[in-house]
């Protein structure tokens, strides 16, 4: 946990990523509040709130009694939504340090197929 | 949301110094409250009036609905953690595990033996042999162990190495999340504690600074870095929480801002980080800086 931004959004970003990873798989169990609140250390009601952040855009759902799963579909949900603000977020600052140093996108582009091709 | 704690323009002077000086608030059942402040800033004094240790000077205080002082009904349920506890003379560990299950109707004997290992608190020694931080371990482990509904902890953890420490915090989160309860924490160690907190209370000068949720105190103010002139040109009017600058770099603390704004701001080649809780709190009970800008 950093303190850039929010403490409930930067859990629901780690079970995000635990989902697209497939850690944690579709219509599997995730952990309860009380050991997500452990295990990053926060007031469980913050870690309450990420996971509801997921609850609320169809990813987790609550049955009664049990406890929390992922959603099938969850994982398909999430890389959409990441491919929608990769550009925003990976891409334009890329442009925009690459700008400033003087590196055109003819190079750029080099660069990354050579970094492509070693990877 | 039914309020454990609730003080109505409390105040209480020590001869000529105003230790607590006209305050008010409300503290929600079981939340963990953090009461922050520099020394001598009021909060034990403010603890003490809490639990009807101290007689105020005018206000009022409602523990679970009833005043507090010489209340044995609010007292057992109330728990008071101080920084420098002291016991009878020839009493040692086991003499103050035997005896804090008598105040509390919640003491979880077999919680304390587990909190005692991981501790490693020598039960046998008298405690005036003990060090400054195994003599705080009995109080963080009897605050923890009793289990009352309202649980004060003021500066607990005095002498308390890291991994003790750390052990304080991560069985008092466990705890807590299975038996919810009302913690009021005190303390200076802000950046160990801020992601522990609901709720923040600052106290400074025996008045309440900041009473607010630690989610939205932790989002209220940036850092914005830059050029001198660009950093004014943005700032502009908008208030300044503190300044800072060298050569012709300039970064200054501003409270929150929107969405629209950072993109500005970005724009115009600035740099915006965020602030910790402990550097807001700094920069707002600062009084030096406070002088100095009135001054210039």
């Amino acid at each position: 946990m950093d303190d850039s931004r929010p403490i409930f959004a930067q859990v629901a970003e780690n079970i995000e990523n635990d989902i697209i990873s497939g850690a944690l798989p579709e219509e599997g169990q995730a952990p309860s509040i009380n050991e997500f609140a452990a295990f990053y250390r926060i007031n469980p009601a913050t870690a309450l709130k990420g996971v509801n952040v997921l609850v609320d855009a169809g990813i987790l759902y609550k049955k009664r009694g049990i406890g929390m799963f992922v959603a099938a579909g969850a994982q398909e949900q999430l890389k959409g939504a990441r491919r929608d603000s990769f550009s925003s977020e990976y891409v334009r600052p890329l442009l925009a340090e690459a700008e400033k140093l003087g590196i055109d996108s003819a190079q750029l582009t080099q660069m990354i197929a050579k970094e492509a091709n070693n990877s | 949301m039914t309020s454990t704690i609730e003080v109505t323009n409390l105040s209480k002077h020590f001869g000529k110094v105003n230790a607590v000086n006209d305050v008010s608030f409300t503290v929600a059942e079981n939340k963990i409250y953090g009461l922050l402040g520099r020394n001598g800033a009021g909060k034990t004094t403010l603890m003490q009036l809490l639990t009807g240790q101290e007689f105020a000077s005018s206000g009022t205080i409602s523990l679970f609905g009833q005043a507090p002082v010489e209340n044995a009904k609010v007292l057992q349920n109330t728990c008071f953690i101080k920084e420098s506890q002291r016991y009878p003379e020839d009493f040692r560990p086991k003499d103050v595990f035997k005896t804090a299950p008598w105040f509390f109707a919640n003491w979880d004997q077999e919680f304390a033996d587990r909190l005692i290992a991981d501790f490693r608190l020598p039960l046998d020694r008298r405690i005036k042999k003990l060090s400054r931080g195994q003599l705080s371990s009995i109080g963080v482990i009897v605050g923890l162990a009793s289990r009352a509904p309202l649980t004060f902890f003021d500066e607990p953890y005095l002498g308390l190495d890291a991994v003790a420490r750390q052990i304080f915090y991560d069985r008092l989160l466990e705890d807590y999340a299975n038996h919810p309860r009302t913690v009021i924490l005190s303390t200076h160690l802000i950046d160990e504690v801020s992601n522990l907190l609901e709720h923040v209370l600052v106290i400074d000068d025996g008045k309440l600074l900041i009473n607010e949720d630690a989610e939205t105190l932790r989002n209220r103010a940036t850092n914005v870095v830059g050029m001198k002139t660009a950093v004014e040109a943005f700032t502009g009017n908008r208030e300044v929480l503190h300044r800072d600058g060298i050569g012709g770099l300039s970064s200054v603390t501003v409270a929150g801002l929107s969405e629209s704004e950072r993109r500005d701001a970005h724009a115009a080649g600035l740099e915006l980080s965020p602030v910790s809780l402990q550097q807001l709190i700094i920069q707002l009970t600062r009084t030096e800086t406070k002088e100095f800008e009135a001054s210039a």
